[in-house]
C-alpha cells in the first residue's frame, strides 16, 4: 500500500494507541483493536481514527439499535424502499411515490436550541430531496421541560424560533406535529422533524457511487470548522459538568439550502443520465456521505483530493475536513464525461459545485492531501463493517412489584376540573407555536395544524395525504411495549379520523443509554410494541432515526419513540375533521371508555406524577373501532371525527366546540372521573341526523350517543353523577391563553 | 393575456402563484428569471412572495438591484398593471417603485394567519371587483410586514386614495393599518397578504379571485381600447 502519512501536529498513531487517544473520540478499546488488528493490520493514523470514530458512532452505525430495528415491520405491498435509504418510499398511485423520514436534533438542540433545531429542519428536507421528491410538508414532535425557569422558556422559544426561521424561508410548510410539557426532558429537549416529499416514481435516485472512473462532485456550502464529529459527539450524554460542547453545533442556513435543493431537483429531474447517485453531507459529513455512497455501489473504491474541497477556513486538517458537519451540503457521483453538464446546472443556479474525486478499481477509500496520502483503508470497514452489540435487557426497577390497581381522580367539581384540565400545557393550543410558522406555502394545506392530523392534497388529483406525528412517553414508561403499541395506534387513530387509510410510519427512537440494561430494555420493547402495531394497521416502517442517551446526570428521558404516520385520502370529499360542524348534528363516543387513569394526564395534574401499571390495551379492538370510523367516513355519514387521547373523553368534545363556537348539550351512562379515562381505540364523532339510521346500525353497539349539537355557544354534559356545565368561549379562552401565558 | 411571475433566489410562492393564474383564471402566465433584462410581451407582472436571497441584509434589498429591475421599472412606467406580494411589496418598496418601506411586526415574529381585510379602494385595477368596504379573508405569513412611512407620505396616501387594502385588526403594527397601496398612478399594487392562497374554498377562503380578476378585466378593457 501507499506511504500514509501523518499531519504534523496532529497525535501520531502511536500516541494515539498509548495514550488511548481514541477513547475521547468515541471509540472503545475493543473497537480500536478491531480497527488497528481485523481492518487495518497497523496503526491507524489520527485522520483514520477520525473516520472510524464518525462512521462506528450509534447515530451512523447502528450499532446498538441493529438487532432491534430488525424486528421493524417493513414490508407492505404498497412499500417502494424502505429502510436504509436517505428516506422511504410509498407508492400512491398515478406513478406517484409519496417520501418520508424523520429525523432527531436533540444533542444539538441541548446546548444551542436555535441553531440545533435549525438545522434538523435542513438536514431531514436534504434526505428528502436527494432521493429525488420534491418537499411538501414537515411536521415537528417536541418535548418541552414544563416551564418554570427562564432556562425552560429559553429553550421553548429558541427552539420554535429555529423552526421557524428556517422552515419558512426554505418554503416548506410545517402543517403540523405535536408538543408535549413534561420534567423528563428537563435539559434534554427533544426535537424531532418529520419531512414529507413527492415524487414520480420513474425518477428514484439512490446513494450510490459505482462505474470506475466517475466522478464524485461536491456540492454547496463550503466546509468549516462547525459541528466536528458531531455524529459521535450525539453518542454522547450529557451531564452538568459538561456544558462546553458547543463547537459541535453547526449553523443553518437556509437560502443556500433552498438553492442546493432546487438545483439538485433540476439535476434529477432533467439531467438523469449525467447521474449516478446522490447524498446528503449529514452526519459524520463528508466521509458518511462518500464512505456510504463507495459501500452501497459495491465493488469499487474511491479517491477523493481534499485540496479541492471547498473551504471556509485556513489550514483546515484533514480530520476537519471529513468530519465537519457544515450544513447545506450534497455529495452527487456523476457519470464520465457529463461533469460539466452538471456543474453547469448547479451554476445557472448559483450553486458551487466542484469535482473532488473519482470512483476507482479495487476497495481503497483513499484521501490525498497536499499530495499524500492521509487516509487508506477498506471501503466496506467504514460504511458497513461497524460492530453490532447485543445489549443486555433487563426489567428497569421502577416496573417491578407496580401497583395494578388504577389511580382514582378525585373530582369534586366537574367543571373545574375540566377548566383545569384545558390550561395544562400539553393539552391547551399550541396555537402560539404554530402561528409562527408558514403553514400555508405551496397552496396545497387543506387541513392545517390544530385537528387531528394535517391533510395535503395532491395537487392536480382528487387524493389528499394525512400527515401525524405522536407518541406519549409516559405510556411506554409504564409499559414500553403496550406503550409502543398505542404510539403506533394513536397515530392511526389520527389519520383515520381525517379521513385516511394509514400507509407507513417513520419514527425517531428517542432513548437513554443502551448499555445499561434497563434502558435497552425499554428500546427493544418499544420497538417489538411499535411492530406489533405496524403490522396490525399495515403501516410498516419505511424510515427512521434513533437517538440513543438521552439521559442528563445519569437520569434517562422517558422512552419516546416518536411516530410519524402518514396516511392516504381518497377523494378529498373523505376529507375529515375534528370541528362539530352543525346544530342539530348527533354526538357519539365510538369505543369502550373504562378506568384508563395510570399514565393519565388527570393523574399527572392531581398527583404531580405517573404511577401504577399501565391500563389495558387491544389491538384487534382498536384495529376494529377504526375500521368502522373509516367505513363511515367512506359511506358519508360522518361530519367530524376527532380521536380520544390525553385528557380523556370530556377533553375532546371541549376541543371539538372550539371550532366553530358551537355548543353541546349531552348525557352519558359515564360517570364524571371516566370523562377524563384515557383508553384507547375511541373517537368523538357527529353525525348529521338523516344519517342517524345508517350510522347507527354501522356502529351497532361499539357507540352511544350522547346528544346534540347546540347553537347557543355553550357545553352541557351530563355523566351519571354530575355534570360539566361552561360557556364555551371561557372553556376555549382558558385552553387558548394557557401556552402565551406560562411563556411569558 | 399574459402574466408574467418574477423568479429572484429564494422566492417560494412562484408556483403558487403560477397555479393560481393557470388552473383558477385559465390565462396565461411564465415564469421569468431574475436574470432577464425584458418584460416585452407581457399584459402584467406579479412579483411573489418568499425570502429572496434570505432575505440577508434587508428584505428585498439584494433583489432590488437584479438585471430584471429595470425592465420592471420601465414596466411599471408604461402604466401596466405590477402585483407585489409580501416579499414581492418588500422588493417594490426597495426599488423605488412603492413608497415607504416594511418593518419587523410587533410582535417580532412571524405571523401565519388569516386576517380580515377592509377594501379601502374600489376603484382601483386591483380591487374593481370588490365593494368599498367590503370585508375579504386573505392569509398572512411575514416577520416583516409592519408597513412604516412618514407622515406626509401617509398623507399623499390618503389624499390620492392609493391606500386599497387595510387590515381590521392590524396584526403586524402597520401605520394606518395598511396591507396594501398602490403607486400614485395607481398601476402598482404592493401587499403583505397572499391571496394567491385564497383561490380555492378548500384552502380556506376564495376572496383572492377577486384581485386577479379585477386585473384581467384592466388589461382586457384596455386590450379592447387599444385594438378596437
Amino acid at each position: 500500500m501507499d506511504k500514509v502519512m501523518n499531519q504534523t501536529a496532529e497525535p501520531t498513531p502511536e500516541q494515539i494507541q498509548d495514550q488511548k487517544m481514541y477513547q475521547s473520540m468515541g471509540l472503545s478499546d475493543h473497537e480500536y483493536h478491531l480497527i488497528k488488528d481485523d481492518v487495518l493490520h497497523r496503526l491507524p493514523n489520527y485522520t483514520e481514527v477520525g473516520l472510524f470514530s464518525g462512521m462506528w458512532s450509534e447515530h451512523c452505525s447502528y450499532k446498538n439499535s441493529k438487532p432491534v430495528l430488525k424486528k421493524f415491520y417493513t414490508k407492505g405491498e404498497h412499500v417502494v424502499k424502505g429502510p436504509g435509504e436517505g428516506a422511504g418510499i410509498i407508492d400512491i398511485g398515478d406513478n406517484q411515490g409519496v417520501v418520508f423520514k424523520a429525523e432527531s436534533h436533540n444533542h444539538p438542540s441541548a446546548v444551542e436550541p436555535f441553531q440545533g433545531a435549525t438545522t434538523g429542519v435542513g438536514g431531514i428536507l436534504r434526505d428528502i430531496f436527494s432521493m429525488g421528491a420534491r418537499p411538501i410538508a414537515s411536521l415537528d414532535s417536541l418535548r418541552f421541560a414544563e416551564p418554570k425557569t427562564d432556562e425552560d422558556r429559553y429553550f421553548i422559544s429558541q427552539i420554535v424560533a429555529g423552526i421557524s426561521s428556517y422552515g419558512n424561508c426554505i418554503g416548506v410548510p410545517t402543517v403540523g406535529g405535536d408538543t408535549v410539557f413534561d420534567d423528563a426532558y428537563k435539559h434534554n429537549p427533544l426535537v424531532n422533524v418529520m419531512c414529507v416529499g413527492l415524487m414520480d416514481l420513474d425518477k428514484i435516485e439512490v446513494g450510490a457511487a459505482a462505474g470506475v472512473g466517475n466522478s464524485i462532485v461536491y456540492v454547496g456550502a463550503k466546509t468549516g470548522r462547525d459541528g466536528i464529529n458531531g455524529a459521535s459527539f450525539a453518542s454522547f450524554q450529557f451531564d452538568s459538568e459538561h456544558e462546553s460542547q458547543r463547537s459541535a453545533v453547526q449553523v443553518g442556513d437556509p437560502f443556500t439550502e433552498k438553492l442546493v435543493m432546487e438545483a439538485c431537483l433540476d439535476v434529477i429531474n432533467n439531467h438523469a443520465a449525467a447521474l449516478v447517485g446522490i447524498q446528503d453531507m449529514g452526519a459524520a459529513g463528508l466521509v458518511s456521505s462518500s464512505a456510504e455512497m463507495g459501500s452501497k455501489a459495491g465493488g469499487n473504491g474511491m479517491v477523493l483530493d481534499l485540496d479541492l474541497v471547498p473551504q471556509r477556513e485556513a489550514n483546515m486538517t484533514p480530520f476537519e475536513l471529513m468530519l465537519s458537519e457544515s450544513q447545506e451540503r450534497m455529495l452527487l457521483c456523476v457519470k464520465a464525461g457529463h461533469e460539466d453538464e452538471v456543474l453547469q446546472v448547479f451554476a445557472d443556479h448559483g450553486v458551487d459545485a466542484v469535482v473532488i474525486g473519482h470512483v476507482t478499481d479495487g476497495d481503497h477509500y483513499k484521501l490525498l492531501h497536499h499530495g499524500e496520502v492521509v487516509a487508506d483503508v477498506p471501503v466496506d470497514s467504514l460504511a458497513s463493517q461497524a460492530p453490532v452489540y447485543h445489549r443486555e435487557s433487563a426489567v428497569p426497577e421502577h416496573l417491578k412489584n407496580v401497583e395494578k390497581t388504577q389511580y382514582q381522580p378525585h373530582i369534586s367539581n366537574p367543571t373545574e376540573t375540566l377548566k383545569q384540565m384545558l390550561t395544562q400545557l400539553t393539552i391547551a393550543s399550541k396555537e402560539s407555536i404554530y402561528n409562527t410558522y408558514d403553514t400555508q406555502v405551496q397552496t396545497n394545506t387543506v387541513v392545517a395544524p390544530g385537528s387531528d392530523a394535517a391533510v395535503a392534497r395532491v395537487r392536480h388529483h382528487d387524493k389528499a395525504l394525512a400527515i401525524t406525528t405522536d407518541v406519549n412517553g409516559r405510556y411506554l414508561y409504564l409499559n414500553p411495549r403496550v406503550g409502543g403499541q398505542m404510539a403506533v395506534a394513536e397515530a392511526a387513530r389520527n389519520i383515520v379520523a381525517s379521513g385516511a387509510v394509514p400507509l407507513g410510519i417513520t419514527d425517531c427512537l428517542n432513548f437513554g443509554n443502551p448499555e445499561k440494561p434497563d434502558q435497552f430494555y425499554e428500546l427493544d420493547q418499544a420497538a417489538m410494541g411499535m411492530s406489533d402495531a405496524c403490522e396490525k394497521f399495515n403501516a410498516p416502517v419505511i424510515s427512521g432515526n434513533v437517538s440513543l442517551n438521552n439521559e442528563y446526570d445519569n437520569v434517562p428521558i422517558y422512552p419516546t419513540p416518536m411516530v410519524g404516520m402518514v396516511g392516504l385520502i381518497k377523494g378529498l370529499k373523505h376529507v375529515t375533521t375534528q370541528d362539530f360542524k352543525q346544530a342539530g348534528d348527533l354526538v357519539y363516543v365510538v369505543g369502550k371508555t373504562e378506568d384508563g387513569f395510570n399514565g393519565s394526564q388527570i393523574q399527572k395534574m392531581q398527583t404531580g406524577n405517573i404511577s401504577g401499571q399501565l391500563f389495558d390495551f387491544d389491538l384487534d379492538y382498536e384495529a376494529q373501532i377504526q375500521k368502522l370510523i373509516t367505513d363511515a367516513i367512506y359511506q358519508d355519514l360522518i361530519a367530524s371525527a376527532h380521536d380520544i387521547s390525553e385528557g380523556g373523553l370530556i377533553t375532546a368534545i371541549a376541543e371539538a366546540t372550539f371550532g366553530h363556537q358551537l355548543g353541546v348539550n349531552l348525557s352519558s351512562k359515564l360517570t364524571v372521573d371516566q370523562f377524563f379515562s384515557e383508553s384507547q381505540s375511541r373517537f368523538v364523532v357527529s353525525v348529521a341526523p338523516e344519517n342517524q339510521a345508517a350510522f347507527e346500525k354501522l356502529v351497532g353497539n361499539h357507540a352511544e350517543r350522547l346528544g346534540k349539537v347546540t347553537d347557543d355557544n355553550h357545553l352541557f354534559v351530563s355523566a351519571t353523577n354530575g355534570y360539566f356545565d361552561i360557556d364555551v368561549d371561557e372553556a376555549f379562552n382558558l385552553w387558548k391563553g394557557a401556552l402565551p401565558c406560562s411563556l411569558k | 393575456m399574459k402574466f408574467a411571475i418574477l423568479a429572484f433566489p429564494g422566492s417560494n410562492c412562484e408556483m403558487d402563484l403560477y397555479y393560481a393564474i393557470q388552473d383558477i383564471m385559465n390565462e396565461d402566465v411564465e415564469l421569468v428569471s431574475y436574470k432577464n433584462d425584458s418584460l416585452d410581451g407581457f399584459d402584467a407582472v406579479l412579483i411573489p412572495g418568499g425570502f429572496s436571497y434570505g432575505d440577508y441584509l434587508r428584505s428585498g434589498a439584494i433583489a432590488r438591484f437584479s438585471p430584471i429591475i429595470p425592465a420592471l421599472q420601465a414596466f411599471a412606467k408604461s402604466g401596466k398593471p405590477v402585483l407585489g406580494i409580501c416579499n414581492g411589496f418588500q422588493i417594490l418598496t426597495e426599488a423605488g417603485l412603492l413608497p415607504g418601506s416594511l418593518q419587523k411586526n410587533v410582535s417580532a415574529k412571524f405571523i401565519c394567519d388569516t386576517e380580515p381585510l377592509v377594501v379601502n379602494n374600489a376603484d382601483s385595477m386591483f380591487s374593481s371587483e370588490f365593494k368599498l368596504a367590503q370585508i375579504i379573508n386573505l392569509p398572512i405569513a411575514h416577520g416583516d410586514g409592519n408597513y412604516y412611512c412618514d407622515q406626509e407620505t401617509l398623507n399623499d396616501l390618503i389624499a390620492n386614495d392609493q391606500i386599497i387594502f387595510k387590515y381590521r385588526n392590524n396584526p403586524n403594527g402597520s401605520v394606518a393599518n395598511i396591507a396594501g397601496i398602490t403607486n400614485k398612478a395607481g398601476n402598482v399594487l404592493g401587499m403583505m397578504p397572499h391571496p394567491e392562497r385564497a383561490v380555492e374554498d378548500i384552502l380556506g377562503s376564495s376572496d383572492g379571485i377577486g384581485i386577479f380578476q379585477s386585473i384581467v378585466n384592466y388589461a382586457k378593457s384596455r386590450e379592447v381600447v387599444t385594438h378596437g
